[in-house]
């Protein structure tokens, strides 16, 4: 029993580790509007002028401000930094200067030194030194591991996004862990957790060495802690610490840790809790609550990590996916908006809008009007949030689960995944129809079988080749995923994430799909018009299709019945094949801003559409193919099953703000209704832009009339402004929802 | 029984109150020269559908239209389509749906009687108040459309207006105030929507191989559509939407 913990609701989670048991026995549920919302403080005010500031300078300068190539980021490897100490509320950054980006070189020397490179910098030659010929990195152990048919079908792009030179992420620590119990007592549960070891055998080993490095981690975090004054070892006492320690605890593992995407949790309901004791012990104000929040998001908004120009083709726009899931229902059917999560919402106004945090909205039809109304205004207004169906991912996930990334769930500090980016299955057909040869260079990259001989295209036996290749891409695929996250595990281990997760974790394997409304079509037209196969030099090259057929994205269950088959079969061939740690394999129809790239590595399609030319991104139908009405787009969508995907399903939709009505009050109702229907109609993720596509064409030609511009994506936001060209030129041709 | 239609918009929020399944409906007896949808003019043409279909379509967007919304069954002129209009709307009413009927108002009382016990909401199109332009516009008198609106006013059935600005016809000050004071007259009007006209269909006219007597006239400015607003709602109040 600490002191801090006066005044709070006792239960279990005073006995051991139990957040989740800590928010149901004191958190206030919510059902009012934002009326009683506070606009930013004086000083947030002048912080966030300054951090704009640097924003800019750090756009001006290529996208990265400064970088520190003389030390290896760890939790303590930099001094304390400050923006604006005067100013400053929450303190804490990852180096010793706003935006100056560390080196992190666990994952791979290679890319550290490319991405040094790429912004006009070297990265320091005893560094270099040192990895190169005493410290191997996740990156080299994968290389010396990956067999010649792994190496084939990732230089043809048939896998690609793999994390094998970069961090995984993904991966989400409990941060309240550290606020709610201090770090003290967290590193004593770890020791007793492996106090009493019967048998050393690998898997023991493995787990008491990894126990070690968690614990180790706590310690640094301490020291970072006491850099910035402040004492971690204890729990936060108040709602400023809470935020604080909170937020140390996040920046403990980014400052480490490059990872693909590194997600803060669900915290609002949690930091509500401080927050109520405060106001009603008369310590903190309304204004002063807002200020933790909104100087905790300027915090958020200002981490950064190194990356590679090649890295930000697949995931453009400098993400970090900062996820927060904001709302959703409790087991006992009470919901878990609070006044904070009203809070975290209104940094989009108090601040304006921006990519990060990349905030979630956990939707639940029994949520309160108001607050759904209140996140469809600021969709309109600002095309930030992104939805998620909460009352799907309860039944798996239970009531205290975060999103890694986009769309991933996973239950917090109790699960983990790891991550597998994706295999191009549009690309599939194509090298199945070939015989094993990939359609672009006639490279032999899966075993081989005849070529589809000329004659019409017969359904079944395209559909039984594409199955058997299928299965043999799964099989290399499990196997890539185990090697990468055998040698992430050995050589760049999340030893302060998983130091806030139970020692006992769950792990999931998550696999992904690009090309899904490509395969389909390819399939339906094949189904219901004729397709004859062209040949160049004996390979198919392009098809002739003579008639019309049903497109995915209409509403249609004969086009939609084949999306529905081809993730049940990708799911349970993955199944067969046994994964590193016994972690359960899922599935995601994912694909960032990649969508770009898988198609321009992608020949010709039996749907007609052109080589090269983008995918859809996610589950979208393909671009321009669904006629029906959003409706009829968004049935198609639903019709995916959850259970055959359970690491998610990303649709994006943009609408035009005239589509949802003539006055703001009407377009806020229509916006709400339209996410009830989809989610109701189990549809399970859903960006929502609301634009209109003047303004991106403007947008594209005269970049400083629009800083701020923030547009969804695939399970993520990011400026318009740093999207290549190509990218924004697939944006604006995408299906827009409007009307004459 | 089968029925002609133009095609099914699963969403609109601009036609009828919440979202809206739309259902286009096949032929028109009026020519309008600034018509948006010369492709629904032909009765017996688009798709030849069992009014059955047509539901089961629509209701497959029930948990997106049941809340606040429901289906607005348009045209063309739907009530051309009379007896399949109205087994559609006996239909829809079943499912437990709010309906609405998008016309003219070119239908005669009899037709209207079949139509009238399943739907929810009116909106009718008024051409023009003056017979004469009326005839000049849409090739046909406006007489029934004001019988049909004085027999909606004895049934006391909710009815939305709409009138299309048209530069000169239907924007001028004497209009506004005829128009304005005609729909005061009316008790059982909730609203009255102002469509500006515009250009875009200029494309489907040239698809269509159709002469587009409508090309002349520009689009409107916001300057003057705020004018004719305001103007509007010092007659009307909170009735008048554009």
């Amino acid at each position: 029993m600490f002191k801090e913990w006066q005044g709070l609701n006792k239960g279990p989670w005073s006995e051991t580790i139990d957040v989740r048991d800590f928010i149901m026995s004191n958190y206030t549920p919510y059902d009012g509007d934002e009326s009683f919302l506070h606009g930013p403080s004086a000083k947030t005010v002048n912080l966030w002028e300054k951090c704009e500031d640097l924003l800019k300078k750090e756009a001006n300068s290529g996208g990265v401000l400064s970088i520190d190539t003389d030390r290896v980021a760890k939790i303590n490897s930099h001094e304390p930094g400050f923006i604006d100490r005067e100013n400053e509320v929450i303190l804490g950054l990852q180096t010793d200067e706003p935006l100056k980006r560390g080196v992190n070189l666990y994952g791979g020397l290679r890319m550290a030194r490319d991405a040094c490179s790429a912004y006009g910098k070297t990265l320091n030659p005893d560094i270099d030194s040192f990895f190169s010929e005493h410290r191997k990195t996740h990156n080299d152990g994968v290389f010396s591991v990956y067999s010649d048919e792994i190496k084939l079908l990732r230089k043809h792009r048939l896998l690609t996004g793999l994390p094998d030179g970069y961090g995984r992420g993904r991966i989400i620590g409990d941060y309240r862990r550290v606020a709610l119990y201090g770090v003290d007592y967290l590193i004593s549960q770890k020791k007793d957790d492996i106090k009493h070891t019967i048998e050393m055998n690998e898997h023991t080993i493995r787990l008491r060495e990894e126990v070690y490095e968690q614990i180790k981690a706590l310690e640094d975090l301490k020291v970072m802690a006491l850099s910035y004054g402040f004492d971690l070892s204890r729990p936060a006492g108040n709602a400023r610490e809470a935020v604080q320690w909170l937020y140390l605890a996040y920046l403990g593992v980014v400052k480490e840790q490059n990872g693909a995407a590194m997600s803060i949790g669900r915290n609002t309901a949690f930091l509500d809790i401080y927050v109520e004791r405060d106001l009603k012990n008369k310590i903190l104000s309304e204004e002063e609550a807002q200020e933790l929040i909104d100087q905790f998001i300027i915090k958020l908004r200002m981490v950064r990590e190194l990356r590679t120009p090649d890295y930000n083709l697949l995931f453009a726009g400098d993400p970090l996916w900062i996820t927060e899931v904001l709302g959703g229902m409790n087991l006992a059917g009470n919901h878990m908006v609070t006044k904070t999560t009203y809070r975290f919402l209104n940094t989009l106004s108090n601040l304006g809008a921006a990519p990060e945090p990349n905030i979630t909205i956990l939707w639940s039809d029994k949520l309160p009007e108001s607050f759904k109304k209140y996140c469809s205004k600021l969709s309109i207004l600002t095309s930030a949030l992104q939805y998620e169906n909460d009352d799907l991912m309860r039944d798996y996930y239970g009531d205290d689960y975060g999103i890694a990334c986009c769309v991933s769930g996973m239950r917090l500090g109790k699960e983990m995944q790891f991550f597998g980016a994706r295999c191009n299955i549009a690309k599939l057909l194509l090298v199945a129809l070939n015989g094993g040869q990939e359609e672009l260079q006639g490279v032999q990259v899966l075993p081989e079988t005849t070529v589809y001989p000329a004659k019409l295209l017969d359904y079944n036996e395209v559909y039984k080749r594409f199955q058997d290749y299928l299965d043999i891409l799964c099989k290399y695929y499990v196997n890539t995923m185990n090697i990468i996250h055998y040698m992430h595990d050995k050589y760049d281990y999340e030893r302060l994430e998983l130091s806030l997760h139970d020692t006992d974790v769950k792990r999931y394997m998550a696999f992904g799909i690009a090309g899904l409304s490509v395969l389909v079509d390819s399939l339906s037209a094949i189904k219901h018009a004729k397709v004859t196969p062209i040949f160049k030099d004996g390979i198919i090259v392009d098809f002739e299709i003579d008639g019309s057929y049903p497109t995915y994205g209409n509403d249609d269950d004969r086009a939609d019945i084949i999306a529905k088959e081809i993730v049940e079969l990708t799911i349970k061939t993955l199944k067969k094949y046994k994964t590193y740690r016994d972690s359960e394999h899922t599935l995601s129809v994912l694909t960032i801003t990649s969508n770009v790239e898988y198609g321009k590595y992608t020949g010709n399609t039996p749907d007609g559409r052109r080589a090269k030319a983008p995918f859809a991104p996610g589950a979208n139908p393909f671009n321009g193919r669904d006629t029906s009405g959003v409706i009829a787009s968004m049935n198609s969508v639903c019709k995916i099953p959850y259970s055959a995907c359970r690491d998610g399903i990303s649709y994006t939709v943009t609408l035009t703000p005239t589509l949802l009505g003539k006055e703001e009050e009407q377009r806020k109702e229509i916006l709400t209704d339209l996410l009830d229907g989809y989610f109701q109609s189990a549809g399970h993720h859903m960006n929502v832009n609301v634009l209109h596509r003047e303004n991106l064409v403007d947008a594209m030609e005269n970049p400083d009339k629009y800083p701020n511009l923030t547009i969804r994506v695939s399970g993520y936001a990011v400026k318009f402004n740093s999207l290549t060209r190509e990218q924004q030129l697939d944006v604006i041709n995408r299906t827009f929802h409007g009307r004459l | 029984m089968k029925g002609y239609i133009s095609s099914i918009e699963s969403f609109s929020a601009l036609d009828g109150p919440g979202i809206r399944s739309v259902v286009f409906l096949q032929g028109c007896p009026l020519r309008c020269f600034y018509c948006h949808n010369p492709e629904t003019w032909k009765t017996n043409d688009g798709m030849h559908l069992e009014s059955s279909e047509v539901i089961n379509r629509v209701n497959r967007n029930l948990k997106f239209i049941q809340k606040r919304g429901g289906v607005t069954i348009s045209g063309g002129e739907p009530t051309m389509q009379i007896d399949f209009l109205s087994e559609l709307l006996e239909g829809f009413k079943s499912s437990g749906l709010h309906t609405a009927v998008d016309t003219s108002g070119y239908v005669s009382i009899e037709d209207a009687e079949k139509i009238v016990e399943f739907t929810d909401l009116f909106i009718v199109d008024i051409k023009h108040m003056d017979n004469h332009i009326c005839q000049q516009v849409t090739g046909k008198s406006n007489e029934n459309m004001i019988a049909l609106l004085k027999y909606l006013e004895d049934k006391q059935k909710k009815v939305w207006l709409r009138s299309v600005l048209l530069p000169g016809l239907t924007d001028s000050e004497e209009y506004i105030s005829r128009i304005s004071s005609y729909v005061r007259s009316l008790s059982n009007v909730e609203r009255l929507e102002l469509l500006p006209c515009h250009d875009l269909a200029a494309n489907k006219y040239r698809q269509m191989g159709l002469n587009n007597r409508f090309s002349a006239y520009a689009n409107y400015d916001i300057k003057t559509l705020q004018k004719i607003k305001t103007r509007y709602i010092e007659l009307l109040g909170e009735k008048v939407v554009i």
